[in-house]
């Protein structure tokens, strides 16, 4: 099989599922026409039409709306909030209205709609375009929140996204979009993490561009001797407790490596599950994020500002000695 | 009825069934007014009392095959839109067969089955929420999305946001500005730059702006929109000039309205204007008075039977769908 960048592990998964399901409509800002802003639903117009891929106004309280109202009422919208920055925009029907829906009829009407959105830092857009705003929704029950690492979970998670009868947010790193990785046609599972390397002195528990970074330093730190497992999470809501506890029973050490302010993060909620359900195992338990600072634009802050593999090796090696 | 008066009531009987519903939307606020006095109904509501015509001229033109979004301000849509009454009334009273088992209450009752999408309690999100309906529709059951909602939600992103939205992808969309003169407890003047149907119409959606106290005049001008959006033109828009007869929430005795104000709009109080338009056209009073003595004994019975409802016993709810 061919590697397919991550960004063509996306389009291929919006490809596939308008294709398997008529109900599957996609739009957004830039999407059709133009082929997304990323690069990542090229053609997708071309292909299903203006009924089914179409761009809107730059209007992402209307976007948000349609996607719920349409959502309720037969069909399977998949939207794109450009930046998750501009999510704040779509708030309203996606805390107050979509995330509600399942419990105010009694379960008896979900709301089947994805929101796809491009997030992180790194890409030098400064303070109002590379935020991770995953931890602004962690608070909301009924939501979804899918943060994919690699080409083939930007795939099947996306494919899952869809096929979900659950409001869900799906978030694209935007350093990620280049990398090359196998991708084939399953229908991913969401809400379970995956265990990419065994360690055991330490669980490292991280997402999306994190993961990457995670196991770099886990690479150099083999040299220490210091032996890292390293999960990623790939659904930051809900949380998949289980796996990280099975692994923290046997390193007894946890560190989240967190793309987000230190405050309110998810990484604070993962080291709280861990903490309630095994204290006993645990020798240590700590958080690895940004400052609870705004992202800088200069590229030597904006380096620095975020928890690389150098920061991680340096932080674990401390924390062990 | 003089010789040269012509009619106004297109469909006799069809007003004989609006009266009643009006007579059943007035007397449910009514009753949830004195049920809150007594404890009984919680938190806060917001009555529709003075906006019957609205809510029940729009209706009678809706069918099967579409969708509506309601206000806060919603129990007069849910009504109108035929959601069952005692069950309605239990949602206020929080009972286990309130219509969405208590979860709801006054403020964000959902019936889907009665076409109803939901009740917005956002300023402006129910007209998000019909929008979204709109897009679906025309690709299923080609039937249209309405929204209600008031002037207050006139300044909103959600309105400017949503016309253009709907104009451009020319979504079956109706919208209905329930203009009752205060947004809160400010008067919409004081707040609202320039004329509501300016706004709609500067996107090329056609509006109307009518009395909304007369029920016909409603349902005339819902007919052309409702015409206009039917045929695959876009959306539509129509204002009807409207009064609250209580304060904006239980909270508010209404201070900020001048004296006299009330009483001038209650002078011209949509359900006594349908009455003597139904006598002058012909329905017999004999009959009308029969409708109100029933609605006056449903509703007695409708009270009974709410407060004697179980409570939800436990919240069961799941977060997500497998």
């Amino acid at each position: 099989m061919a590697p397919i960048a991550f960004r063509t592990a996306v389009r291929d998964a919006l490809d596939e599922e308008l294709a398997a399901d008529e109900r599957v409509i996609f739009f957004g800002e830039d999407v059709g026409l133009a082929g997304g802003v990323f690069a990542t639903t090229t053609g997708l117009y071309e292909k299903y039409g203006a009924e089914r891929v179409f761009d809107t106004p730059i209007s992402e309280l209307a976007l948000a709306g349609a996607a719920f109202g349409s959502a309720v009422n037969g069909l399977r919208p998949v939207i794109e909030i450009m930046f998750g920055d501009f999510l704040t925009l779509a708030m309203d029907m996606l805390v107050n209205q979509a995330s509600k829906y399942w419990f105010l009829t009694q379960e008896q009407i979900s709301v089947p709609l994805v929101i796809r959105s491009v997030v992180g830092a790194g890409g030098r857009f400064g303070a109002i375009h590379s935020q991770m705003p995953a931890s602004w929704f962690m608070g909301v029950p009924g939501l979804k929140i899918v943060a994919p690492s690699t080409p083939a979970d930007a795939k099947a998670l996306l494919k899952a996204a869809v096929r979900d009868d659950n409001p869900v947010l799906f978030f694209e790193h935007k350093r990620l979009y280049g990398l090359e990785g196998e991708a084939n046609g399953e229908v991913g599972r969401l809400g379970e993490a995956a265990v990419l390397r065994d360690g055991s002195d330490v669980t490292l528990v991280t997402a999306m561009k994190g993961v990457h970074d995670a196991l770099e330093a886990a690479e150099r730190l083999e040299q220490d001797q210091i032996s890292v497992e390293v999960i990623d999470l790939r659904t930051l809501r809900p949380i998949d407790t289980e796996t990280v506890l099975a692994s923290v029973r046997k390193t007894s050490r946890l560190v989240v490596v967190e793309e987000g302010p230190l405050t309110g993060g998810w990484g604070g909620e993962v080291l709280a599950r861990i903490t309630e359900q095994g204290l006993g195992y645990l020798d240590d338990a700590w958080r690895l994020a940004t400052p609870n600072t705004p992202i800088p634009y200069s590229p030597p802050l904006e380096d620095a500002f975020l928890p690389g593999p150098e920061q991680i090796v340096s932080d674990i090696r401390r924390r062990l000695r | 009825m003089s010789e040269t008066s012509t009619r106004v009531l297109d469909d006799l009987e069809l007003y004989g069934v609006i009266y009643r519903q009006m007579l059943l939307i007035r007397g449910f606020e009514d009753l949830v007014q004195s049920l809150f006095l007594k404890g009984e109904v919680y938190g806060t509501t917001h009555l529709y009392s003075g906006q019957e015509a609205v809510a029940t001229g729009v209706a009678s033109l809706l069918e099967g095959r579409d969708r509506v979004a309601a206000t806060y301000r919603g129990h007069g849509h849910a009504l109108a839109l035929g959601v069952d009454p005692q069950a309605l009334l239990d949602e206020m009273l929080g009972r286990a067969t309130g219509v969405n088992g208590g979860r709801a209450g006054s403020m964000n009752v959902t019936s889907p089955a009665d076409r109803l999408i939901g009740s917005f309690g956002i300023v402006g999100g129910s007209i998000a929420a019909a929008t979204g309906a709109a897009l679906a529709l025309k690709r299923t059951t080609g039937g249209i999305g309405v929204a209600y909602f008031g002037d207050g939600a006139m300044n909103q992103g959600y309105v400017f946001e949503c016309l253009n939205f709907a104009q451009v992808l020319k979504l079956p969309l109706l919208l209905v500005c329930e203009n009752n003169r205060y947004g809160e407890y400010t008067p919409f003047e004081a707040v609202t730059a320039g004329e509501i149907r300016g706004r709609p119409e500067s996107m090329g959606v056609p509006a109307e702006t009518v009395d909304g106290m007369s029920v016909w005049t409603v349902r005339a001008a819902a007919a052309r929109a409702i015409a206009h959006v039917r045929a695959g033109n876009g959306p539509a828009f129509v204002e009807a000039l409207t009064y609250r007869y209580v304060g904006h929430s239980r909270s508010d005795p209404g201070a900020y309205r001048p004296e006299g104000e009330l009483a001038e709009w209650r002078a011209r109080d949509p359900i006594v204007l349908l009455r003597t338009q139904l006598e002058d056209e012909g329905f017999a009073g004999s009959a009308l008075a029969a409708v109100e003595q029933e609605v006056s004994d449903q509703l007695e019975q409708m009270r009974e039977r709410g407060l004697a409802a179980p409570f939800p016993s436990g919240l069961t709810a799941t977060e997500f769908k497998d």
